[in-house]
């Protein structure tokens, strides 16, 4: 008897073993593919500027159980009765801004960008980073509070995920399924200030995959050591995306489509700027310390030069590579009538990124390099669906930035540039929305086929389209400001006061050591060279006079 | 009229030649690395050292143009036309032909006709032009607001070219030294003081009994 009660314990570990193998057997995360869904961080983080006065685990409203998120953000509603109408006013929520200066409608609903092009659309997908449950399609009530999202943001266990509103083609669905329900009661209870993991959780993975998109901003800062970034540094000051992106009733400070290329107000007096999150707004306007002369020097700079330009020396430092070259033309090639990828580069932690994929193209990566140097005033024009190009005058800017050395309010500053390859309206010269997702017979990814997608995409948004494309050049431009180096890796003098230093191809300004006047180079040259010729003549005669007697 | 070896380079003056001679070579050298003629060091210290020295410079300056007014030992670069075509014959011929050189220094005029010409210019001309252009390259922040953009591209070509002809001056006065007795002659006074000079009996009885330390 006893040794059976032994068979049956072994087998039923046996059993369960099998059982744990075959999850753990589950499809590993391509971190390649991966929008927002495998940001279950394994550490939260610790949020420094959490100065609570309330442990959230402890409310009666926080009980639960809750088995959905819009029961979770009814509970938080009951007593932040004021943070649903906040939050409804800031882009995280209408995706929609209007630049006071060029009255451009801008955001995510409205723009195309040259990575995945247009979020317009495909909310069925793109909407996984839209702080709501289940934008599918235009039927998405906006004015519902309880369709806020609050825990994405707001989660402090390290679990809580997104996948997108729909399904989309078998093609991609495949990736979202196996996951682990999501324990709502325990996240909700886990409220408190966001950690990077939760900013991250989107803007890391921009354009379509941990560090695509902007070169400073991906995965590696979620633990982060000083030599990548001196104020996240986990270890030192640990600073929260909020540290400098400064928030009053959930409108964040610091703005890519209205940004501040120069400060001239600096620190403000003790607690009052909560409205920017630039550099100066801690560091003031003479930020370099000491009455020395580097130190002055140094200062004697910051009217010209953006702080980033110096102290973000390179871009995509922490081992994650960033997407810098994008050529759509080669999207939708099948293998046995499937889609596939290859994957031809390893990133500096080892991983394995995508150089194709049938659904976007090929793709270049790049890596602990230089940013390029432009000068930028604040004022970015976009190249919207409405703009109307001349195709000759390729590659188009996106984001046409703009600045001089002459406007008075430009400042040097770095970018990180994108060049793609994508679709336009070939009739027209517009750029286009393609029909990217969706679980129908013309959504590129699954169908592979451009002028459908394109055609269906145009269609349901409402926007002429000739009925013809063709692949156009564009550039777009991120600037430079995570990633902030100690000041020991910072930028030299001679990295730009030399010949072909990293400033070689800005205009405008004299930059010692790097110009010279070619005419008075050899009009010094004929100078000095024609004294020394003299004296050296001179000399000779009265040698060889010398020599003929006399003395001299 | 008799020769004597008198004491015609005071100790100040030899201090302010000397230290002047040592800024001078470094401001040279630190600022064709600036200017990227050479690339010995980087820009950091080139720039540092350059800007360092210019300021020392500029306070040797202000002590010498003290010393000059008060001791009035600018005279001794008034410009005269007296000797001056002798001087300039010998260098252009009668140097070849093994001659004398046509002037002989007096207690109170120390320079010979040509050589106090070309002092005038360089202190009149290029050392103005190499100062004002070089506080307005290193205090460009004061005034680059209201200057338009290319501005300091000016101010860079004018030091840079006063730059130039300051070291075409070094170099003509260094050949300089080799004419003449010899080298050490020329530059033995600028170290111990005293030279040869041409006295009246009157200068050397006056000397003699008032300052005896100065004629040997």
């Amino acid at each position: 008897m006893r040794s059976v009660n032994i068979v049956l314990v072994l087998l039923l570990l046996a059993l369960s073993a099998a059982v744990h193998a075959e999850h753990d057997g589950a499809p590993a995360i391509d971190r390649d593919m991966n929008y927002r869904i495998d940001t279950v961080v394994e550490r939260p983080t610790t949020v420094v500027e959490a100065r609570s006065t309330a442990d959230h685990s402890e409310f009666e409203e926080l009980k639960g159980p809750f088995g959905s998120g819009p029961e979770v953000t009814r509970a938080c509603l009951k007593c932040h009765n004021k943070a649903g109408h906040q939050f409804q006013k800031n882009i995280h929520w209408t995706w929609e801004y209007t630049n006071p200066d060029t009255g451009q409608l801008l955001g995510k609903r409205y723009l195309i960008n040259n990575f995945c092009t247009n979020a317009r659309g495909n909310e069925g997908m793109c909407a996984q980073c839209h702080a709501s449950f289940n934008w599918k399609d235009d039927s998405f009530d906006f004015t519902n509070q309880e369709n806020i999202d609050c825990v994405v943001c707001h989660d402090r266990t390290g679990t809580y995920y997104k996948t997108p509103p729909t399904r989309g083609n078998k093609a991609c669905a495949v990736m979202f399924e196996g996951k682990q329900p999501i324990q709502w009661t325990q996240v909700a209870q886990s409220a408190g200030m966001p950690g990077r993991e939760n900013c991250g959780g989107c803007h890391f993975y921009g354009g379509g995959g941990d560090g695509v998109k902007h070169g400073d901003l991906d995965s590696s800062l979620i633990h982060p050591d000083k030599k990548l970034d001196v104020h996240m540094d986990e270890n030192g000051l640990n600073f929260s995306c909020a540290t400098c992106h400064v928030t009053r009733q959930h409108v964040w400070a610091g703005s890519r489509y209205h940004p501040i290329a120069h400060d001239s107000e600096g620190t403000g007096k003790p607690g009052l700027r909560r409205d920017v999150a630039t550099c100066e707004s801690c560091h003031g306007l003479q930020p370099h310390p000491g009455n020395r002369l580097l130190g002055i020097k140094l200062n004697n700079h910051v009217d010209r030069i953006a702080c980033q330009t110096c102290h973000v020396p390179a871009l995509a430092r922490g081992g994650v590579a960033t997407k810098v070259d994008w050529d759509w033309r080669t999207a939708g090639r099948l293998k046995n009538g499937e889609g596939y990828k290859e994957k031809n580069y390893t990133q500096g932690n080892g991983e394995h990124r995508a150089t194709y994929k049938s659904i976007k193209g090929s793709f270049k990566y790049d890596e602990n390099f230089p940013p390029r140097y432009y000068w930028f005033n604040g004022e970015i024009e976009y190249t919207t669906i409405d703009t109307v190009f001349d195709p000759q005058q390729a590659p188009i800017d996106i984001n046409h930035l703009h600045g001089s050395a002459d406007d008075g309010k430009s400042r040097i500053w770095p970018f990180k540039r994108m060049h793609t390859i994508q679709p336009y309206d070939k009739g027209r010269n517009t750029l286009v929305y393609m029909h990217l997702w969706g679980d129908d017979d013309a959504a590129f990814w699954g169908n592979y086929d451009f002028a459908k997608a394109i055609r269906v995409g145009m269609e349901k948004n409402g926007i002429p389209y000739s009925g013809e494309y063709g692949f156009i050049e564009t550039y777009s431009y991120w600037p430079s400001t995570h990633m902030v180096a100690p000041k020991e890796d910072a930028l030299d003098c001679g990295d730009c006061h030399s010949r072909n230093g990293r400033l070689a191809e800005i205009k405008g300004i004299y930059i010692p050591g790097r110009d010279s006047n070619r005419w008075l180079d050899l009009a010094g040259l004929l100078l000095v060279g024609g004294t020394l010729a003299g004296v050296g003549g001179h000399g000779l005669v009265r040698i060889f006079s010398r020599k003929k007697g006399g003395r001299s | 009229m008799s020769i004597r070896e008198v004491m015609i380079f005071s100790r100040f003056e030899r201090f302010w030649h000397w230290s002047q001679m040592a800024l001078i070579f470094l401001l040279l050298f630190t600022g064709f690395n600036v200017h990227g003629y050479l690339q010995a060091m980087d820009f950091r210290q080139a720039a540092q050292l350059h800007t360092l020295a210019a300021l020392a410079l500029i306070l040797l300056w202000v002590f010498a143009i003290f010393w000059h007014l008060t001791t009035g030992a600018w005279r001794n670069y008034l410009p005269t036309r007296n000797g001056l075509w002798s001087v300039a014959r010998y260098y252009a011929w009668g140097i070849f032909k093994g001659e004398p050189h046509p002037y002989r220094k007096h207690l109170h005029r120390k320079h010979n006709p040509l050589q106090a010409l070309s002092y005038l210019a360089l202190k009149l001309f290029l050392f103005p032009a190499i100062w004002i252009s070089g506080l307005l390259y290193l205090l460009y922040e004061l005034w680059q607001p209201m200057a338009p953009s290319g501005a300091l591209g000016w101010v860079a070509l004018v030091h840079v070219a006063a730059a130039l002809a300051i070291l075409a001056f070094v170099i003509i006065h260094v050949y300089l030294l080799t004419t003449g007795d010899s080298f050490v002659h020329h530059v033995k006074p600028m170290i111990t003081g005293f030279d040869r000079v041409e006295l009246t009996p009157e200068e050397e009885a006056y000397l003699e009994r008032d300052e005896p330390q100065r004629i040997r």
